[in-house]
């Protein structure tokens, strides 16, 4: 009898759980699109937030992006010297850095340096019973939150992916022209005509868009259903990172594997 | 107010920076503007054999690229590869006694196709077919043929 009970509570726990999770995020999505309006406050409020999560995390973008393009082209120079085909190095750093260095580790790095931020900030409203009050002056709060943020992320994150391709392109240029004196004649010509505008380069953008998307509704999501106390703040910023981690990577996949 | 115009100016910073940078990559780092133009035409040619000649390859005259290959389909009667070639209408007094040949950029560089313009008055129009071909030197077969001559060579 109690053997039979902790087996459907650990199914529960491992199945009905996840799946209801999913559905009530979901949910929350909608109420939040269902709360967009055509007013200047709200762009104000999306602006806002921009600045916060998409402006000031493009420093820490930047620096990584020129370093992933350095040692990029320094791992690629080194492989390709082997066939005697280092020039091939511009047409190896953006091809992988366009469909899928660029999308994933912008994702990757927002979640960590803005998602967090969204959940704990959110999640400390629910804490310190801010999101209470506005319920009660009949403000709804994730309309008056949760959207702004997850519009900036929306926008923020394929401009972050974009500042992100393009250092690592410079960094490549300096690691692979400068260092290594391979001619840059070459350099930019094989980049024009081996990567594709509609396949490597658009395809990205579409990815960077949805990665966006996928980050600030998990952090969104965790900071509005965060517990209301100290531990379940850091509990919810800790799931943030994790599990927009996972969504991105997974979806990384599946998105290459259907649109390519 | 003034702290509210400082975060719109970085916002603004920002946007402006991202958009940038999407359309320095789109136009500096991919193949983007260096398609053929609207104006193009399209004649075919027939091979034995192609080699490893893909779409997307580009159509030399003179070693300058003047448009690139459409499409390769297999005739089912004479079994030759047939090559379709969409050419920059920049290009449109090539004579119609024009040859064609796969080529190959460096030793094991990419496959592409050089027409040899001939003399005749008449120009290729869209739908024409290019009757002079060279198919691909396939580097196995040379081999082959070399170390079979040399071997026959030594029975003698």
């Amino acid at each position: 009898m109690n053997t039979r009970a902790d087996k459907s509570s650990l199914g529960r726990h491992y199945l009905l759980d996840p799946v209801q999770n999913a559905g009530s995020c979901l949910l929350f999505l909608l109420r939040m699109l269902a709360g967009l309006r055509p007013q200047l406050s709200q762009a104000q409020a999306v602006l806002q937030q921009t600045y916060l999560i998409g402006a000031r995390s493009l420093v820490i973008i930047m620096i990584c992006g020129f370093f992933v393009g350095m040692v990029l082209s320094l791992q690629a120079i080194n492989a390709l010297e082997q066939f005697g085909a280092s020039d091939q190095v511009s047409l190896l750093v953006g091809k992988s850095l366009f469909r899928e260095l660029g999308p994933v580790l912008t994702a990757l790095l927002f979640a960590g340096r803005a998602g967090t931020s969204i959940t704990a900030e959110i999640g400390l409203m629910r804490a310190t019973s801010q999101i209470d009050a506005m319920e009660l002056m009949a403000i709804d709060p994730i309309q008056r939150v949760a959207l702004p943020r997850f519009l900036a992320g929306l926008i923020s994150v394929p401009l972050l992916t974009a500042m992100f391709n393009a250092l690592a392109i410079l960094g490549s240029v300096v690691f692979a022209i400068g260092v290594m004196g391979l001619d840059a004649g070459i350099f930019w010509s094989k980049l024009q005509t081996g990567v594709l505008f509609s396949k490597d380069f658009l395809g990205g953008v579409w990815k960077s868009i949805a990665f966006g998307g996928i980050v600030s509704l998990v952090a969104v999501y965790f900071g509005y259903t965060a517990k209301p106390t100290g531990a379940g703040v850091g509990t919810a910023t800790t799931n943030t990172v994790v599990l927009s981690s996972v969504l991105v990577l997974i979806f990384d996949f599946i998105l290459t594997s259907f649109f390519s | 107010m003034r702290a509210n115009y400082k975060v719109e100016l970085a916002s603004g910073v920002f946007l402006v920076l991202g958009i940038a940078a999407l359309l320095w990559l789109a136009t500096q780092a991919t193949d983007y503007g260096q398609e053929l133009g609207s104006e193009t035409y399209v004649v075919s040619a027939r091979f034995s054999n192609i080699g490893d000649l893909r779409t997307r390859a580009p159509v030399k005259i003179g070693g300058v690229t003047a448009g690139m290959i459409e499409s390769i389909e297999l005739d089912p009667v004479t079994f030759e590869a047939v090559v379709h070639m969409k050419i920059s209408s920049k290009f449109d007094e090539i004579p119609m006694d024009t040859g064609a040949s796969i080529l190959t950029s460096g030793v094991l560089g990419d496959r592409y196709i050089g027409l040899e313009p001939g003399g005749a008055p008449d120009f290729l129009v869209d739908g024409d077919e290019i009757f002079i071909t060279q198919s691909a030197l396939v580097l196995e077969q040379i081999i082959g043929k070399y170390l079979f001559n040399t071997q026959s060579g030594d029975q003698e």
